[in-house]
């Protein structure tokens, strides 16, 4: 029986065709666990999808007028009101974290045990930035301003019953991810991925691969963040 | 590139010809494995054995009687409409609040609770490893996660019957601002507890879900193409990723009106008097419910179907001895119809107030599914065509589902007009039209499957006599039922009302309505004796042979009977070919199972598949 070989199958369209023709497996050298996680995702871009939409309906179909984010949004420094300034340290403080987790993706690759810890340790202190920024933010509009999931003094009711929901649910999928981010850094200082030990519930093996895993699940709350930010700040 | 690979492949088959005397047996390739031997988690105690159990036939089997339990209530629950419809003010018991508590709960309880875990909880965790060739699911413990997640949804809808108010009675789609206010039973709590247990459920079912995917895309066994899948696993497939992506919108719209309901927002609530008092809403869109709503409900009526259309299949080709025919048309039709079913939703709508133009393009989208459906359905009476037919109880259900679900299929494309639609909606025509198309058809499969795979699962045969009166009463217990309610839907009966009083055309309505409820009585006292059945033949059962219906697929060919953890043995089985070699011209095997290589039936004339 020969070996397979990953390197030898056909490129392009015709890799295409063949892959999915072919046995086994139908992305050829892809785990479980990242294909996974891919079709995870693509059910979860439906569950943020269906809540921009609504938001979009619902601004679309307002009779009362629509709250100024920037104004919403701004802070004062100095004297001085600064449009969306929160947001925008809020959004690099979590991209530059994408940025620290791939490059812990790499280092785990490696196989360098301290820098790919050091690195999701970072990411997971900047998510964590983020959900700290996230409460602050929250707190400012409910205890400052007086918005409120059913009402608000700025203008229409949906804007804040969308804020609320929104946010919070793209919080908690951070809040989660930070929660992974701490437990896998504990794993790979610990070592297991080079010694094979066993998962405390799944009592499975693991290695680096789940590294980029959860840098998918990462990435991908990030990227959710920026539409959020695109349709909730800027539109 | 492919097409030229076939045409090949089936030039060198029929040039392997063994009319002469020195045959040599074309050599098969075995392909490399690509997966690593799967690493799995080997209970030691009765606990991890047969309770928190993370083997994948037994979480199908968990599934199975937990969505048959909370089935049967379902039943009970329809019970009590039919008393109430068919013999008015005769039952102290039934008010209007039970009656519309009844009907929401009946409603959902079968679609979702029922079919939807049956149909992939059950039968995809039992069957998906085994006939793709796996050892168990790619990650058993999540799988194991998912049942547990499942059975506290239930517990919690359950629970919803004894809050104050009782559970919800907004009716099975839940429409605000209805739902959620005052005059509605169960509006206090009962609302609350449905969405939560909704929401768990999609969370359970998302972690089973991508692993029924993952496990049929990524962990098949050596040979195992896709096209060389069985139909069962195409159906279970396909109607897995559309609950992957329909599920979202379910759960979007339970978060949104729970906050409706607990917070006080207005995402689905309009400016509102009520008692000659303005609630605090205002704003929202009632319409943007029933969109979240449908782009779930209506792949979720092929995430019911889909399984059914496999597994039929499946059926009739095994007890017919035929190939299915058609196979890759089988599978194309069976993608676009679930392609094709998330751009259809809004034909639940056609009377809720949309632009015209929606309604001319839903319609459209709408009557093109007939399309692929047809194709199934002559596929599935060509299948049978000149076939060496066996009457085994799983055959007579096939028949039964080709019959009912026909039936059902063509009132649907009734309604699926917008001018037919509009005076049809909201009768009993409708009420037939989805009973026939996915309550009746998709459950004579699940039985179908059941009297056929039981074997499989507890080495014996479900006794037959009793399987044929189950039958029998069954299908035409089941036109007992709908049809007249065809004819009520005509002459204009609304449906979801609790009493007709002496409305005009309920003249000739009322005898039918109670011919129904006899006949629904009937049925449903026939489904107990299905379960008597299904639980004596467990261990009174008349025992089976190996591979009793002579099926081709591998689930029959494991190394214990039944399977056991692991489900194969030292070596997974190589796949050679297509589940459907059954009669194949010049072999002497009346049927070559899939692990079986040409050199060891050189004279079949078969077309590599």
């Amino acid at each position: 029986m020969s070996q397979f070989d990953l390197s030898k199958l056909p490129q392009g369209r015709k890799g295409f065709m063949h892959d999915w023709g072919s046995d086994q497996r139908a992305f050829k050298g892809v785990p479980w666990g990242k294909a996974m996680m891919w079709i995870f995702l693509l059910s979860d871009t439906f569950i943020f999808s269906c809540f921009l939409i609504s938001l979009m309906t619902a601004r679309a179909s307002t009779t009362v007028e629509w709250p100024y984010p920037s104004e919403v949004f701004g802070l004062t420094v100095f004297g001085t009101s600064v449009p969306l300034l929160l947001i925008a340290i809020m959004t690099f403080v979590l991209i530059t974290s994408s940025g620290t987790m791939a490059i812990a993706v790499k280092y785990g690759y490696e196989k360098n045990r301290k820098l790919c810890g050091w690195f999701l340790l970072a990411t997971a202190i900047g998510g964590l930035t983020f959900v700290g920024m996230q409460a602050f933010e929250w707190s400012k509009l409910i205890f400052h301003d007086g918005v409120r999931p059913w009402g608000n003094p700025f203008g229409a009711e949906q804007f804040g019953a969308f804020f609320f929901m929104i946010t919070g649910f793209h919080g908690t999928h951070v809040s989660i991810g930070v929660i992974f981010l701490f437990i896998f850094s504990r794993k790979v200082f610990r070592g297991d991925f080079d010694t094979g030990r066993r998962g405390y519930f799944t009592s499975m093996k693991s290695d680096y691969e789940a590294i980029e895993i959860l840098g998918l699940y990462w990435h991908f709350v990030d990227l959710v963040w920026v539409f959020i930010f695109a349709f909730f700040y800027l539109w | 590139m492919n097409m030229d690979d076939e045409y090949n492949n089936k030039i060198e088959t029929k040039a392997a010809d063994s009319s002469s005397g020195s045959y040599a047996p074309p050599v098969e390739k075995i392909p490399a494995k690509e997966n690593a031997e799967q690493d799995l988690y080997h209970a030691k105690s009765f606990w991890t054995k047969w309770v928190f159990c993370q083997d994948a036939k037994v979480i199908g089997v968990q599934y199975a009687l937990t969505a048959t339990a909370i089935g049967m209530i379902g039943l009970i629950l329809s019970w009590g409409m039919r008393l109430q419809l068919g013999f008015p003010e005769t039952f102290s018991f039934l008010g209007p609040a039970t009656y519309y508590q009844s009907v929401t709960m009946h409603g959902m309880i079968m679609v979702i609770y029922l079919l939807t875990a049956l149909f992939l909880g059950g039968f995809g965790n039992y069957l998906i490893p085994l006939m793709v060739g796996a050892r168990d699911m790619v990650f058993p413990y999540v799988n194991m996660v998912s049942f547990w997640m499942f059975l506290v949804a239930v517990l919690v809808l359950l629970a919803s019957f004894f809050v104050p108010g009782g559970p919800t009675g907004a009716g099975w789609t839940l429409y605000p601002p209805q739902a959620i206010l005052p005059g509605t039973p169960g509006s206090e709590m009962g609302i609350v507890l449905m969405l939560v247990s909704l929401s768990l459920f999609v969370i359970g079912f998302t972690m089973g879900g991508l692993n029924y995917v993952i496990t049929i895309l990524q962990s098949r066994t050596r040979g195992m193409t896709l096209m060389r899948m069985p139909l069962t696993i195409w159906g279970i497939f396909t109607a897995t990723i559309l609950a992957l992506l329909a599920f979202p919108a379910l759960l979007v719209a339970c978060i949104m009106m729970t906050l409706d309901n607990l917070l006080g927002t207005s995402f689905f609530m309009p400016e509102i008097f009520t008692m000659g008092e303005q609630l605090g809403t205002s704003g929202g869109s009632p319409i943007l419910f029933q969109h979240l709503f449908w782009f779930f409900g209506h792949p979720e009526v092929y995430i019911v179907a889909l399984p059914a259309f496999g597994i039929v299949s499946d059926l009739i080709s095994v007890h017919a001895r035929k190939n299915v025919f058609g196979y890759r048309m089988m599978v194309w039709a069976i993608v676009i119809i679930g392609a094709l079913s998330f751009i259809v939703w809004a034909h639940h709508m056609y009377v809720s107030g949309m632009n015209p133009w929606f309604g001319f393009f839903f319609a459209t989208t709408t009557l093109i599914i007939a399309v692929p459906t047809a194709i199934k359905v002559y596929n599935w009476v060509l299948t049978l065509w000149r076939g060496n037919i066996h009457l085994t109880i799983p055959m007579l259900f096939s028949l039964g589902f080709i019959v009912t679900f026909v039936n059902g299929g063509i009132t649907g494309l009734f309604l699926g007009n917008v001018i037919i639609d509009v005076p049809l909606s909201d009768t009993y025509f409708v009420v037939a039209h989805f009973h026939m198309v996915m309550g009746i058809a998709p459950l004579m499969v699940v039985f179908g499957a059941i009297y056929h795979w039981y074997p499989l699962i507890t080495g014996r045969h479900l006794n037959q006599t009793l399987g044929k009166i189950h039958f029998w009463i069954t299908f035409v217990g089941a036109y007992a039922i709908y049809f007249p309610m065809h004819y009520l839907g005509f002459i204009g009966v609304p449906r979801r009302y609790f009493e007709m009083y002496d409305s005009p055309y309920m003249t000739s309505g009322v005898g039918l309505n109670q011919f129904i409820t006899v006949a629904a009585l009937i049925v449903g006292f026939t489904q107990i004796l299905f379960l008597y059945n299904l639980f004596t033949s467990w261990y009174k059962g008349e025992k089976s042979e190996r591979n009793p219906w002579k099926a081709n697929s591998l689930e029959w060919h494991t190394s214990d009977f039944p399977p056991t953890h692991g489900n194969f043995g030292k070596e997974l089985p190589v796949v050679y070919r297509w589940p459907y070699d059954f009669s194949v011209p010049g072999s002497d095997k009346e049927y070559i199972p899939q692990d079986v290589p040409s050199s060891q039936v050189p004279t079949a004339k078969a077309e590599r598949t």
